[in-house]
């Protein structure tokens, strides 16, 4: 069901763990539907020079989350903002239907890490959010569970 | 690639060489069609009569009661599909349990689209259901109690005895899913007054693709698979001469060593338990013991995903399950540990082993040795472990 790649970002996730100096956090997902993603990014002159994460979840979300650490690092603010799911998807060579929402997830916490970045910087929340498309939740099934 | 070490004895057993040796046979020279009347079809017939003749003494019933199908899914969706339809006329009621197997629940709301209803039994915080229940849910209409004997995924056994006892006497038929505990605990039908059980042979060591069912005599089930006049008309189709042998034979094995094995299973278990709970913290025990299957055993990892710990146990050869929603396949985690009350988060971090007659206390020790590292490993990387201790979430 899952890629070798896939298999090797789960098995050997690169710059898993916490990043000291970020100046850019962003967490998606909650325990009951199974998966949260937390990045970390280290931003300098608009550039993101660091990134780790910390990744409650499937294989799947934690090799996604692997992944977009290694394809965020070096991008400008503006080019991560651009990013999509599926640049996540395709550099794992696929990912079984079901899981796609993982690599969804691994955007969705870019984005509200970027989000984070602008408010530290004295942004209006609402402002740095719509700014960097940060929606309350993707997840219909959130919706369906208290929490 | 590293040694297997087996703990998914209830998904599937290995076949005993004693088994595959009796099959043989039926495989190559002996191939008649058992229906047909020259002599290897009739040498055929008479394999298959001494298998269900060791099928039905397995479980105190007469050789004629015993039907061989494809499996455990076609016995429960025959039997209750086949009840349901033979009584309409009388009711349109049946009770279940909110645990059973997914080939019992997805029958039940079948029906319930063809007009039945259903009424399905909670279960208390050890998967039991309560026997009051049951009294209160039987009305006129009851047509059926279709119980599981024992939990696929927490090894539960139902007041079995119990149960038949008050179907009988409410004149109700009574069908168990006896797939998890047909060769590994004592089913009696007559003592328990089972009207009708299903069973599969690859959870007792036989082959894949072959399982009975128990219809008492004198019950009435309209037959789901129709064309032919093979087990009595209820069952058509060309009898899987090898895989019945095999049945019979792993059947006839199982019971044979049923108490020494279960004895040293459950010393397997409970000491895996121990052994987890002494060297893991900030686990959930989802299973018990007494009352409960001898090889089952099923303990949540709080703060990290059952999917995840899987392919991390595999990597180590370690074959085990879980019932978090990623191994599902749906959204949710297993139907089984909501209804004893596990909370979701933790659900999804529940691993199920399955202790068979080959584990030894070593691969138990490998098995524990692994899961502290792997449980580590991901509760590195889990954010939830780092905002529990934090003290930002508490589960």
């Amino acid at each position: 069901m899952y890629t070798e790649k896939v298999i090797d970002h789960f098995t050997n996730p690169r710059n898993v763990g916490e990043l000291e100096d970020a100046n850019a956090v962003g967490q998606v997902g909650n325990p009951v539907c199974g998966d949260i993603m937390k990045m970390y990014l280290k931003i300098e002159n608009d550039v993101i020079v660091d990134a780790k994460f910390k990744t409650f979840g499937c294989c799947a979300a934690i090799a996604t989350s692997s992944v977009a650490t290694i394809l965020v690092k070096g991008m400008t603010i503006e080019q991560a903002l651009q990013l999509k799911n599926k640049q996540v998807v395709d550099e794992l060579g696929g990912l079984p239907p079901q899981k796609l929402h993982c690599s969804v997830l691994a955007e969705e916490a870019i984005r509200k890490a970027l989000a984070d970045y602008y408010i530290r910087g004295g942004m209006d929340e609402e402002e740095a959010n719509k700014l960097c498309g940060v929606e309350e939740s993707a997840c219909d099934h959130c919706e369906a569970h208290e929490h | 690639m590293n040694e297997i070490k087996y703990f998914d004895h209830a998904a599937t057993t290995p076949l005993s060489r004693e088994v595959l040796d009796a099959m043989m046979p039926w495989l190559t020279d002996n191939f008649g069609n058992a229906s047909s009347v020259y002599s290897i079809g009739r040498t055929a017939r008479a394999a298959v009569d001494e298998a269900r003749a060791q099928v039905a003494k397995a479980i105190n019933a007469k050789e004629k009661e015993i039907y061989f199908t494809a499996g455990g899914s076609e016995g429960d969706n025959t039997l209750i599909k086949g009840v349901a339809m033979a009584k309409r006329a009388k009711g349109n009621h049946i009770i279940t349990s909110k645990i059973e197997h997914p080939a019992v629940l997805e029958t039940c709301k079948q029906l319930e689209k063809e007009g039945f209803e259903v009424t399905y039994l909670e279960v208390n915080g050890e998967g039991k259901i309560s026997i009051d229940d049951l009294k209160a849910a039987i009305k006129p209409e009851t047509v059926l109690i279709t119980i599981m004997f024992a939990n696929n995924e927490i090894g539960s056994i139902q007041p079995i005895a119990e149960i038949g006892a008050i179907a009988r006497e409410h004149k109700i038929l009574f069908h168990t899913d006896a797939v998890q505990a047909v060769g590994n605990v004592p089913v009696d039908v007559k003592a328990m007054n089972i009207d009708l059980l299903s069973m599969s042979a690859h959870k007792f060591y036989g082959p894949k693709g072959v399982g009975a069912m128990y219809i008492r005599t004198g019950v009435v089930v309209d037959k789901l698979i129709a064309g032919g006049h093979q087990e009595k008309g209820k069952r058509a189709g060309t009898e899987n001469v090898a895989g019945i042998v095999g049945m019979g034979k792993a059947i006839e094995l199982a019971c044979e060593n049923m108490a020494e094995n279960s004895a040293r299973i459950t010393e397997l278990r409970d000491y895996y338990l121990a052994q987890v709970e002494e060297k893991v913290p900030y686990i959930r025990i989802n299973s018990g013991k007494e009352g409960f299957l001898p090889g089952t055993a099923n303990v949540s990892f709080k703060y990290i995903e059952g999917e995840s710990l899987l392919f991390m146990l595999d990597m180590k050869g370690i074959c085990a399950s879980s019932g978090s929603a990623c191994t599902s396949g749906s959204l949710d985690p297993s139907h089984v540990l909501l209804a004893i009350g596990v909370p979701v988060e933790v659900a999804h971090g529940s691993l199920r082993i399955s202790i068979g007659k080959s584990n030894t206390k070593e691969d138990i020790d490998f098995l524990v040795d692994t899961l502290v590292n792997v449980v580590e490993k991901l509760r590195a990387m889990s954010p939830l472990y780092e905002d529990f201790l934090n003290g930002k979430y508490i589960i």
